[in-house]
């Protein structure tokens, strides 16, 4: 456990200094910002409170940044350590390469966690501003929270592991890049032209659900948006989200962070310094 | 109980055969100089010794414990060949994030950095460190924790001569508490000096084993007798002592070790002529040069 939090020490010493921490908490601030002064009309045609609204819009931006923030700083972890040749020497310290990676974990969760409550609080803070009512949507907000860090966590671990298996900070960038793009936009756009071919059949019924909770991404935005009052507000996925049972969502993200863990450790396993 | 024992090792990259058959042993409070060429199998030996790469066949055993177990990496500590840190970090930060790997108190972080002159520099990011102080923050990484075995890759290279001379005086307090300590260096004559066994690697073969006054003996090369005549003296003296002038005045002379005193005997009797002589027994160079040229020529054949 020491040696976990002595990793996680001098790795967010070094995301710090690197400005890391600045530009994540920043990012996020700055989205939510954005969404707050987006979503500050009048809302009370839909009825309900105005933090439950901005917690749908959160939903929908996070699926996009929590995953680019965290492949941002994973994506060097191994490969620069590699590159900088400080692997050989830290490795033939008595420190097992998973929690060398556990270390680096902690680290970059927190670091993700703290842009995220920097993030969310500004904009419950202009939601509870505007709307005195929006104490209703803390629940909501606050599932939003531990369920981004969840899903943060899966891209976290998952980019261990693409930095691991490519070995360069170049070929890790673009891996991490690829990834992004194909299991948040392109899976969607995928699944949808699979739906509209299939024009209700078997795919739409059993296998496309399955499939949906099989991403964390989508399995984080089935879960917040069918446990919050709001799904009506954010429709799209939402009507999909009503055939799948919230806890098989909350079993992927739950899955995700420990099965890319598992993978990362694995694929660190084989480096040979 | 020894504390490095290397068996018949052998280790292939491809085709390339990097280490073969090699066996040594290096007991507690003893210090073995690992010698060789570039590419010869120097560094891809400690690695394996430190568990960082496999090897195909052979037996090594650190501290009776298999290579790179926690057990053995507890009590080893290694000096990589260039190493590298991370420029963020301040010198400071980086020894007691390594305390702390090792278990121990970070607080002694400062005076391991003044025990190798980095006590000023200490708060300053290690991105603004020159070759030589990075290389001062390994060795103070590598005194964590009163390691059993020290294996050092070039530990001296980037180090001025006042900084090195500190340095084996810091190697010698080690040895002296009963660690023992590997280590590879170009630099021949400060090793020759001090360390209490040479091991020759050539091209993964290993040439030689032993100190340095045996190897000496085993390789019974010639020793030069440097004369330095008085002006004008120096065809003379070449004459006489059937030698080859070097310059205006310098004779050198080459001989066995037997023939020594009777040579030097032959220079008395020429009295006036000679001004000095000089004995130069082989050097360290000249021993690896023919150890090397030996596990060449038999692997030619």
């Amino acid at each position: 456990m020491t040696r976990i939090f002595a990793a996680a020490g001098a790795e967010f010493r070094i995301a710090l200094r690197n400005r890391w921490v600045t530009i994540a908490v920043a990012m996020m601030a700055l989205f939510s910002m954005v969404l707050s002064a987006a979503g500050s009309a009048p809302t009370g045609a839909l009825g309900v409170d105005k933090l439950s609204v901005t917690v749908a819009s959160l939903t929908s931006l996070a699926v996009y940044l929590v995953p680019l923030v965290a492949l941002l700083m994973s994506f060097d972890a191994v490969a620069g350590e590699i590159e900088r040749g400080t692997l050989p020497l830290v490795l033939t310290y008595p420190v097992s390469r998973a929690e060398l990676l556990l270390g680096k974990f902690t680290a970059h969760l927190a670091i993700l966690a703290l842009a995220v409550a920097v993030g969310y609080g500004i904009a419950a803070g202009a939601a509870l501003y505007l709307d005195p009512r929006a104490g209703a949507g803390m629940p909501a907000l606050f599932r939003l929270f531990w369920t981004s860090l969840l899903l943060g966590a899966a891209f976290l671990a998952i980019g261990y592991a693409l930095s691991a298996v490519a070995r360069r900070p170049g070929a890790a960038a673009g891996l991490a890049i690829g990834l992004w793009l194909v299991m948040i936009v392109l899976y969607d756009l995928g699944l949808l032209a699979g739906v509209v071919a299939d024009g209700g059949g078997y795919f739409t019924t059993h296998v496309f659900p399955w499939l949906l909770i099989c991403n964390p991404a989508d399995a984080f935005r089935l879960y917040n948006l069918a446990a919050s009052e709001a799904t009506a507000a954010a429709a799209g996925i939402g009507g999909a989200a009503n055939s799948i049972p919230p806890g098989h969502a909350l079993t992927s993200i739950l899955l995700w962070p420990l099965a890319g863990l598992v993978l990362a450790t694995l694929a660190l396993r084989k480096v040979t310094p | 109980m020894t504390t490095l024992t290397l068996s018949r090792v052998t280790k292939t990259f491809g085709a390339n055969r990097a280490l073969d058959g090699v066996g040594f042993t290096v007991s507690p409070g003893e210090r073995v100089a690992l010698l060789g060429h570039n590419g010869a199998g120097k560094s891809t030996l400690m690695k394996i010794i430190l568990g960082l790469i496999t090897f195909d066949s052979g037996t090594v055993s650190v501290l009776g414990a298999a290579p790179g177990s926690h057990a053995a990496r507890r009590q080893v500590a290694y000096l990589p060949e260039n190493v590298a840190f991370h420029p963020a970090l301040t010198g400071l930060e980086q020894l007691r994030y390594y305390l702390r790997l090792r278990g121990e108190k970070p607080g002694a972080a400062m005076d391991l950095l003044r025990k190798v002159g980095l006590g000023d520099a200490a708060k300053r990011r290690i991105g603004t460190y020159s070759k030589g102080m990075r290389q001062r923050v390994g060795l103070a990484q590598a005194l964590i924790g009163s390691p059993r075995l020290l294996v050092l890759d070039e530990p001296t290279s980037g180090l001025d001569p006042v900084s090195r001379r500190e340095f084996y005086a810091m190697l010698d307090d080690l040895a002296a508490e009963g660690a023992a300590i590997l280590l590879s260096s170009h630099a021949l004559t400060e090793v020759e000096a001090r360390t209490d066994r040479i091991v020759i690697l050539s091209r993964g073969v290993m040439a030689a084993n032993d100190t340095l006054a045996a190897l000496r003996r085993q390789a019974a090369l010639p020793i030069h007798l440097q004369v330095t005549a008085r002006p004008g003296q120096a065809d003379a003296v070449a004459r006489s002592l059937d030698g080859a002038r070097m310059n205006g005045i310098m004779v050198d002379l080459t001989c066995g070790h037997d023939q020594k005193l009777a040579r030097l005997g032959q220079i008395a009797t020429l009295g006036a002529m000679i001004e000095d002589v000089e004995v130069i027994p082989p050097s360290l160079e000249d021993l690896y040069s023919h150890f090397s040229r030996q596990t060449d020529g038999s692997a030619r054949q």
